[in-house]
């Protein structure tokens, strides 16, 4: 099963909190921590109801205190425990750097593979609503650049439950990337238990014009965008890379070589960033089956603005999706 | 020579979970033969570093290396007095701690020289010394940044006995620092988080008085008196003699037996000197040859020598044909490394992911994470 099917339909947030009592469930070596993740049910009620059923040694409620809270839990994951640290939100993450990029990514190679890391931090990246500067970070470019570390976005519900599974049982540390904008969003989640294999995209849409490449919830805008164009008569291919680290250029490569057109959707800033190793790969990978050079949609290169019109103005939308796709194949 | 608790115990308010007061057992002096072992081990720790301080001047060894020469007593007497199976957690400053441990000089040193018989393959280097056989949870080169983890142990260890094995925290995390890391933020956030979470960690605070070339008066505040740091978060706190390898053991086993048995995390500031630079490029400018050879004069391995010849017979012949033996031991260990070859290439590319993985050139596909799908 790949895709989102059957009767039951759940939130995503009812799909993440799924995902860990599964696997608290199986594994003892498993725990929650994070700021407010037990009392307060979580700041977004991802966590809700779980401190009832694993009580306060499992479930664990954090002071506001990342860089101390992360590395401890790195070092419990040293020991072979497997933490699941909740950033209430990625943009706080920064304060803990040093910790989840120096000790996580790089204790099994620092330690000539006798010490490995098997830890999930987890939480909201990207813009949440008006948040303004510090507290809309997207961070998928900044630490895809860290050898050592997974790297996943889920895109729904069903998503979030199987990548989040998989996250957990991974014996390496895994910066699972949610989106608050997608919590409250539902989906066909099944009652089985399942898993989605990392490094493994998904085509989101068959087309034969154009292939738009993203994560997460720039995905939705994708697909707006490609039935918008469907109308004009462009008919787009939509991918959903579904991890970053590692990256499926194989499948994103299959596609383009069919197309031969090619636009990346990427939510952090354009510079050094996820979006331009994509782009560059596709360079690299089609060099002969390219009609065009890829193109990129990213929020703005500035700061994120509080201000609703400029919020909006500044992240990827289907409009700008639409206009780089026509660019690409020559309808601009 | 013979006191049995720490020389200052600051009687900061008990642990309002657990109502844990501090109640020190008399630990006495050990026996001869394990004395004359400690002072095998600083011996070995001295010898190993003049012989590291020479192959960093033949540039058999690169980077940065830190020197642990004067400090010896402190990682002999505290790791004597837990259990082989405790973790242990280091700064950078960590090759003597290493030996302590137990690890062999050779793989110690092949691991400066950058060869496959390193204990983390030549991947670490000098600031890295990581041994899973003996527990020792890596030198690590971010000053502070082992603080944290050295929670997370022993936060690990307590959560391993009781919520896994369903029995009573019995282990205790040693994690050192030097007074650098005490303007470190994490540090404060490891010993909240010890607190709040009631761990069996010691906070081994080595005060050799200067981070790389500030003295700790002009880096922290409050150097005069180190006891506030850890009062602040309710965690006892005692000042012990860093040259004192016999007092070190008392009060390390003393604090360690409470540790373990109170589930709570403890503060020791361990007063010491680094008789070399901060690494092997500081000219030590920053400090008179005067201060340096008062500080010399009162030397933790000359002191132990001194009562053994008191106390127990032990002859000078003794000491020397101990040095001997010592000397041919290190001498041994840096044949060895020399002899132990490169890492071979394939190595670039392995333990970065526990499955086989890569690399990214950007123009050529890493190898897919073979099973893993």
């Amino acid at each position: 099963m790949s895709v989102a099917t059957g009767e039951r339909v759940i939130e995503f947030r009812d799909a993440l909190r799924e995902a860990m009592s599964e696997e608290m469930r199986n594994d003892t070596r498993v725990f929650l921590l994070g700021e407010e993740v037990a009392q307060y049910d979580g700041a977004y009620k991802v966590s809700k109801g779980m401190l009832d059923e694993f009580g306060e040694r499992r479930v664990i409620d954090t002071p506001i205190s990342e860089s101390g809270f992360s590395g401890m839990a790195i070092g419990a994951a040293m020991r072979g425990l497997r933490p699941i640290v909740e950033f209430m939100s990625w943009s706080f993450s920064l304060v803990a750097a040093d910790p989840i990029l120096n000790n996580a990514a790089k204790m099994l190679y620092m330690s000539g593979g006798q010490f490995g890391c098997p830890i999930v931090f987890r939480g909201n990246d990207g813009a949440g609503g008006q948040l303004a500067s510090t507290h809309s970070w997207s961070v998928e470019s900044l630490y895809a650049n860290v050898p050592g570390i997974k790297m996943a976005i889920p895109y729904d519900a069903y998503d979030a439950k199987g990548l989040l599974k998989t996250a957990i049982q991974d014996d390496n540390p895994v910066f699972f990337l949610e989106s608050e904008r997608l919590l409250s969003t539902t989906a066909h989640v099944p009652e089985e238990a399942y898993t989605i294999p990392f490094g493994k995209a998904l085509t989101r849409r068959v087309g034969t014009d154009c292939t738009i490449i993203s994560f997460g919830r720039p995905l939705h805008f994708c697909l707006e965008a490609a039935e918008e164009l469907a109308k004009e008569g462009i008919d787009c291919e939509v991918i959903d890379g579904r991890t970053i680290r590692p990256l499926d250029i194989d499948s994103m490569v299959t596609s383009v070589k069919k197309t031969s057109a090619c636009v990346v959707v990427d939510q952090s800033w354009s510079f050094a960033s996820v979006g331009s190793e994509i782009a560059s790969q596709i360079h690299a990978f089609c060099f002969d089956d390219l009609d065009n050079h890829v193109y990129r949609v990213h929020s703005d290169d500035v700061p994120t603005p509080y201000a609703y019109n400029l919020e909006q103005a500044y992240l990827p939308n289907s409009r700008k999706i639409c206009e780089a796709v026509r660019q690409a194949t020559y309808n601009a | 020579m013979t006191n049995t608790s720490p020389k200052s115990v600051i009687p900061s308010e008990p642990s309002k979970k657990t109502g844990a007061k501090l109640n020190f057992s008399n630990v006495p002096i050990p026996e001869k033969g394990v004395l004359l072992g400690w002072l095998r081990q600083m011996l070995l720790i001295r010898e190993f570093e003049v012989r590291t301080m020479q192959a960093y001047q033949n540039r058999l060894i690169g980077g940065f290396c830190h020197i642990y020469i004067g400090q010896e007593a402190i990682a002999v007497g505290s790791i004597a007095a837990v259990n082989d199976d405790d973790p242990v957690v280091l700064a950078y400053r960590d090759h003597g701690h290493a030996l302590a441990r137990g690890m062999d000089p050779k793989n110690c040193m092949a691991e400066m020289f950058g060869r496959i018989g390193g204990c983390a393959k030549g991947k670490g280097g000098s600031m890295h010394m990581f041994d899973a056989e003996h527990y020792l949870y890596g030198g690590h080169g971010i000053v502070g940044a082992q603080t944290p983890l050295g929670t997370g142990l022993a936060f690990a260890t307590k959560y391993e006995d009781e919520i896994i094995n369903g029995g009573k925290s019995n282990h205790v995390t040693l994690c050192y620092l030097g007074d650098g890391a005490l303007n470190q933020g994490c540090f404060y956030e490891a010993m909240n988080l010890a607190s709040l979470q009631d761990l069996p960690v010691i906070f081994v605070l080595e005060n050799n008085r200067y981070s790389m070339g500030t003295s700790i008066e002009r880096g922290t505040s409050m150097a005069h008196d180190l006891r506030v740091k850890s009062e602040a978060h309710g965690i006892h706190h005692a000042i012990v003699d860093g040259k004192n390898v016999i007092n070190l053991y008392q009060d390390f086993k003393s604090i360690a037996d409470w540790c373990r048995e109170e589930s709570r995390p403890f503060f020791v500031e361990a007063q010491t000197y680094r008789y070399k630079g901060h690494s092997m490029s500081d000219p030590r400018k920053y400090r008179t040859k005067e201060e340096e050879s008062n500080e010399e004069h009162n030397d933790c391995i000359d002191s132990l020598c001194a009562y053994l010849r008191e106390e127990s017979d032990v002859t000078e012949d003794a000491v020397k044909q101990m040095l001997r033996q010592v000397k041919s031991q290190v001498k041994q260990a840096v044949e060895w490394a020399k002899n132990s070859p490169e890492p071979p290439i394939e190595e670039l590319y392995t333990d970065v992911y526990t499955d086989h993985w890569g690399p990214y050139t950007g123009t050529s596909k890493p190898e897919m994470l073979e099973g893993d799908a």
